[in-house]
């Protein structure tokens, strides 16, 4: 099969399109960055598509909560034409104000039963750009296949997961959506800071809806794909040939072949 | 149904976190506003429309409230509320007028889902209890800002957000013709025209001889474009120092100096909106740093935002436009432990000062998607009531895209941002000094930013740039489209109908349209035959845009409003007509030379951690962290380094270009205490600094183009004049000596404040900020210590003077005795030392600035988590110089054992001061101990003793 052609969707005030497009470009996949009055105009062109990237940025300034316009506006096309798209067995990715959309929109944690959640602001109260390390949960998503760490930069003011009660977080965690988790030095999710940069519950960093195929994350993989992304490269010896986070983007495309 | 106003009021469940209540409790203590307050915050929404209180309630919970977090109170507005939910409560909203980007994005949202909303500004409310007493001071001092807020204190009674008021457009003409020289100087200054009196004279021969009076427009377009703020008449004037007269300051200097350089890799200087360098074979990079020290005084929030916000229109408004790539700011400021108590009046606190600058440049950068990736603090109590704010942005466009031509023919087009009251007069307003009345006079200078809305437009110029829709454009920066059409068409002509600029509200004068300081605009210069596409391109991206006009071949500014010329101008006159102004300069005093008293100490352990501890040293990571300093994923050197991310690095690193290696590297050198000793060395001292720090991560000496900004006090007074005069001298000569040109530059003069009939100035200050190119940034190093065992190497001369030290200062000394800079040594140096970078001999590279020898190689050890021993010499310099001096053009290396001998070997060969001093503690031991003189330890500090020191929270009261 040739590779995947993925849709990454900016917005105003959205301002991850380019390196979350070069992202997946350098993963192999074909991306294209499309304005939403695009997409609105006609919805059926999504169909060309087997990924959905919703990028990081402000969408609308963040302005009555982040990623609430956007997911507002992309109400009904988000509803169909991703219902459609993964039918279809197609993928969405939402990284940052892309995962406060998807969360906003109720495609995450896409389970009724669940309740709504929401992403508040960090308990530090404010913006906060520093790296992290997350755990991966391999075999729920065709994103994450294995459980080393992966290293990338959380950057957001409001970036904690939160649900209505901790039963309805027992029963995420239950059902294995919580993918991704800041984890400690000893790699066990953590609620302290920094290494948990905001206070989110139970340090869960990214979640996925239960059939696996929309996963969003608060912190930027795409920021991690070359080898002089990481903070400590210039202290080792060797370096990789890519940055960790492009894994992420690896597998979605390798889920194709 | 009839319109109505509600108060949709969010507020938070019990169990979230109240951030913004915490926030008012915190600073009512920090303001010593003692009492046990406690505040609950809601966010909120005042929405005008024809809604039933079910319709308001419904869209309330499924627009705009948060589903887990809050809970809507829908609340009906005028002046019988009855049994009014809003009662005891203090609510907070923008001024009528003030840019509210989230009421409009709310606003415009309601309205594509259907709701008959008309307008909707935010609010926020605060149910507070606490001393009654205190409450008025609290709201004045904690919760409105009170440039661009209003307050409302229990019920809301008013039932309406109209803004503005109905236009009566009638034309005027000031009388200009027969007046004597003090009613001359009265419409001046009642005009707030800053005009002086020559230019005031010229302006009245000129319309003599026309036989007519000016219109309003046409007085106020004559003084935006003469303002020292728009043509820096000071520095282009004349100046009689010393028995010369100088003619164009900066052109005999530091323009002078770049073109006596002539290097083929200068694309555009001093001609554009920032300066322009080829970068690679595909690539130019442009860089431009400005400052907003009078908004950001009277509103340090608006006045930083809108800052960042202007610079970045810079490079987008440069040749055919450049994408921003990062963002840089520095801040001066008094010492945040100021106490409130001692401030004069209409002065803020420093504190909150640096708090909301910092804000500023945060929510505009990050919302831009501009990592801001260098900067700097500095702290003088001078500052106090004059802060300075530097905001600078580099920007990468495709080479031949550098220059641009208007074409008589070709349309006015305006994009962005609506026309609306802003900061009237902010060109004008930064010409005069700031007086203790100024945040009620110029309240109109203050401006709100909406970054979405300068996202908006970065994304159709750079479209519109590649598919070569426009000849030229420019942004809309002090005097509004006064200036940006002005300037654009000085050497053609143009002809403006000014009631097609499209308006926040409605009530604007023409005069007001033409000078508005509103955000977020640029002009371009269309061809007829691409307008439509233009247009297109603009809806798809759902961007305003305007053709207000167009340049034709008349030499002429011709202004109409509803058919009516209000200004008709000679490009001649408005751009050349200006009587030069003459100026005197004199060599300021030097400080009288005082012996340094060496202070009786075994060791100086106190000394480092107090310098350490000092505003001007500590960490910057609270500030840096609220900065999104990865966007675009180009950051390879981040501004903090090391084992846990938190050492100061000495410049960040780009990658402008997808796919390449090649790099740039960002950063700056500022030092106001020297300026306050001797001007010319201060000057030397930053370039030298600006460029060893470029040179310390990896970029090649010969490939770093500089940037100048002078913030300095009032020129009329002969002394100030001369010490810029001075400094100015010291960057024509060592632009020269290191082979750095200058490309861009700017200066902010009459950064003075006057409280009881006295003149407070700031100090001297001088900004140099390097752009340097890194080949390879797999090369680049960093200043945090990396392997035990690994030597440390000291490269450069240490010399005995003392003047402008930190450590003098902290004594409580001062001298007058500055080390010179010895350029050409130090070139040498930074070349070889590039060489052994891009060799990979050096593991770490660290530059020796404030506190010297001793807080560099603290700031490693930190950065690396590891020790290090160091041995002094044995003289000739005592034991406490070599430990703090700041002699320039010194750098401390970290080498493997085994590469050593070649460094030392490449470094005699060149001729370069080099002195292996010490090692990285080997078993690894996490002290710093240095050894000076007879064996004696004169600093023996645990890592986690130096790191307690250095990260010193902005909240900090303690003397260290």
């Amino acid at each position: 099969m040739p590779s995947p052609r993925v849709l990454v969707v900016r917005a105003p005030g959205t301002n991850c399109d380019e390196e979350t497009a070069y992202a997946w470009q350098l993963a192999g996949a074909r991306p294209e960055i499309w304005h939403i009055a695009r997409v609105l105009d006609d919805p059926p062109a999504l169909r060309q598509f087997q990924i959905l990237t919703i990028p990081g940025g402000f969408s609308y300034g963040d302005d009555l909560g982040a990623g609430r316009v956007l997911a507002t506006r992309l109400g009904q096309i988000l509803a169909e034409g991703v219902r459609d798209l993964c039918e279809r067995g197609g993928l969405v990715l939402g990284i940052c104000n892309g995962f406060q959309v998807l969360v906003r929109s109720g495609l995450l944690p896409g389970d009724p039963r669940l309740g709504p959640a929401t992403l508040a602001r960090n308990d530090s109260g404010q913006f906060e750009d520093r790296w992290t390390r997350l755990r991966p949960t391999p075999g729920r998503t065709p994103f994450l296949t294995d459980d080393q760490p992966i290293s990338m930069p959380a950057a957001h003011g409001e970036g904690k997961f939160l649900m209505s009660n901790s039963d309805a977080l027992d029963r995420l965690e239950s059902a294995g959506l919580a993918v991704l988790h800041y984890v400690d030095r000893d790699g066990q999710p953590t609620l302290d800071y920094p290494a948990n940069p905001s206070g989110t519950s139970r340090g869960i960093a990214g979640i996925c809806d239960p059939t696996g195929r929309i996963l969003g994350l608060m912190p930027h993989p795409e920021r991690n794909v070359l080898p002089w992304h990481d903070p400590g490269w210039t202290r080792r010896r060797s370096l990789p040939v890519a940055g960790a986070g492009l894994r992420l983007f690896r597998n979605a495309v390798q889920a194709f072949d | 149904m009839t319109n109505r106003l509600w108060h949709i009021r969010l507020d938070l469940e019990p169990e979230a976190s109240d951030h913004e209540g915490q926030r008012v409790v915190r600073e009512a203590s920090e303001l010593h506003l003692v009492g046990s307050w406690q505040v609950r915050a809601s966010r909120g929404f005042l929405v005008e429309g024809v809604l039933s209180a079910d319709v308001a309630q419904q869209l309330a919970d499924t627009v705009l409230r948060d589903a887990v977090l809050e809970r809507a109170i829908v609340i009906a507005c005028g002046p019988n509320a009855a049994a009014d939910p809003d009662e005891g409560w203090v609510h907070v909203l923008p001024k009528p007028g003030v840019t509210d980007p989230e009421g409009e994005t709310a606003r415009a949202l309601l309205r594509d889902l259907g709701y008959a909303v008309e307008q909707v500004r935010t609010i926020r409310s605060y149910r507070i209890d606490g001393p009654a007493d205190k409450l008025p001071e609290l709201i004045r001092r904690v919760l409105v800002h009170d440039a661009v807020e209003t307050c409302v204190v229990g019920p809301i009674r008013f039932e309406r957000l109209g803004l503005g008021g109905s236009y009566r457009f009638q034309r005027i003409d000031v009388p200009l013709r027969g007046r004597s020289d003090a009613e001359l100087m009265r419409i001046s200054r009642e005009g707030q025209l800053a005009l002086s009196l020559d230019e005031m004279r010229a302006i009245q021969a000129h319309f003599d001889a026309l036989g007519r009076d000016p219109t309003d427009c046409e007085l106020e377009t004559i003084a935006q474009t003469w303002s020292e703020h728009c043509s820096h008449k000071t520095l282009r004037g004349l100046i009689d120092f010393e028995g010369e007269r100088i003619d164009n300051l900066l052109k005999s200097t530091i323009f002078a100096a770049t073109q006596e350089l002539g290097l083929d890799w200068l694309v555009s200087v001093f001609a554009d909106n920032s300066g322009v360098v080829r970068f690679d074979e595909e690539h130019d990079v442009c860089f431009k740093v400005e400052t907003h020290n009078h908004p950001s005084a009277i509103d340090p929030y608006g006045g930083a935002n809108t800052g960042i916000g202007g610079v970045i229109r810079d490079p987008l408004g440069t040749g055919l436009g450049a994408k921003p790539i990062c963002n840089t700011d520095v801040f001066c400021v008094a010492p945040p432990d100021t106490a409130p108590e001692s401030l004069p009046p209409g002065v803020l606190p420093p504190r909150g000062v640096l708090r909301g600058v910092v804000a500023g440049v945060r929510d505009y950068g990050n919302r831009m998607g501009i990592p801001t990736v260098n900067g700097a603090v500095v702290v003088h109590p001078s500052y106090l009531a004059n802060p300075l704010v530097f905001c600078g942005t580099v920007g990468v466009m495709p080479r031949g895209c550098a220059e641009k031509r208007v074409e008589p023919g070709d349309l006015i087009v305006a994009i962005g941002g609506r026309t609306g009251r802003d900061g009237i007069h902010g060109a004008t307003f930064s010409s005069l000094e700031l007086t203790s009345e100024s945040d009620e006079t110029s309240g109109g200078a203050v401006q709100i930013g909406n970054p979405i809305v300068e996202k908006m437009v970065l994304d159709v110029v750079l479209q519109a740039r590649d598919r070569r829709l426009f000849r030229s454009i420019t942004d809309c920066g002090a005097g509004g489209f006064s200036s940006a059409i002005g300037e654009m068409g000085a050497e053609v002509g143009a002809e403006v109908e000014l009631d097609r600029a499209p308006l926040k509200y409605a009530g604007l004068s023409y005069t007001e349209i033409w000078i508005s300081e509103a955000q977020e605009r640029m002009v371009l210069a269309v061809p007829p035959e691409s307008w439509e596409a233009f247009s297109a391109l603009c809806a798809a991206e759902q961007v305003e845009a305007t053709c207000l006009g167009r340049f034709i071949d008349s030499g002429r500014l011709t202004l109409r409003y509803q058919g009516e010329v209000v200004a008709d101008l000679d490009m001649e006159f408005l751009h050349h007509g200006r009587p030069k102004v003459v100026r005197r300069a004199e060599r300021p005093p030097r400080p009288t030379p005082a012996p340094v008293v060496f202070p009786e100490r075994s060791e100086y352990n106190a000394d480092l951690l107090g310098l350490l501890h000092d505003w001007n040293v500590a960490s910057k990571e609270w500030i840096i962290r609220q900065y999104d300093h990865e966007v675009q994923a180009r950051t390879v050197i981040k501004p903090l380094v090391g084992e846990c991310e938190d050492g100061p690095g000495d410049a960040a690193v780009i990658l402008p270009v997808r796919g390449s290696r090649r790099g740039l590297a960002i950063a700056c050198g500022i030092h106001p205490r020297l300026g306050e000793i001797d001007a010319y060395a201060m000057a030397a001292h930053v370039i030298d600094e600006a460029i060893r720090n470029c040179v310390a991560v990896g970029a090649d000496p010969d490939r770093i183009a500089l940037l100048d900004n002078f913030c300095w006090g009032n020129p009329e007074r002969a002394s100030t004049l001369g010490s810029l005069v001075l400094a100015a001298r010291a960057c024509h000569d060592y632009a020269l000596a290191f082979g750095t040109p200058f490309i861009s530059g700017k200066d902010s003069l009459y950064n003075e404040f006057k409280v009881n009939e006295q003149s407070i100035a700031i100090p001297p200050t001088l900004l140099i900020s390097a752009l340097g190119q890194v080949p390879d940034v797999g090369r680049c190093v960093t200043m945090d210590l990396k392997e035990p065992g690994n030597l440390l190497i000291l490269l450069g001369q240490t010399r005995g003077e003392l003047g402008g030290s930190l450590w003098l200062e902290h004594l409580g000394q001062a001298s007058a005795e500055v080390a010179p800079v010895d350029a050409r040594s130090a070139r040498t140096l930074y070349r070889v030392v590039h060489q052994a970078i891009a060799e990979g001999l050096i593991r770490a590279c660290h530059d020796l600035s404030e506190g010297g020898l001793a807080v560099a190689v603290a700031e490693m050890a930190i950065a690396g988590r590891l020790g290090a021993h160091l041995t002094l010499d044995e003289g000739p310099l005592p034991d406490a110089v070599q430990l703090f001096a700041e002699s320039p053009s010194r750098l401390l290396v970290e080498v493997r054992p085994g590469e050593v001998h070649r460094l030392l070997d490449w470094m005699k060969e060149a001729g370069v001061v080099a002195r292996p001093i010490g090692r990285v503690s080997d078993p690894p031991e996490r002290r710093l101990r240095i050894d000076g003189f007879a064996g004696r330890t004169r600093v023996d500090l645990s890592v986690d003793q130096l790191q307690s020191a250095w990260q010193r929270p902005v909240t900090d009261d303690s003397a260290g």
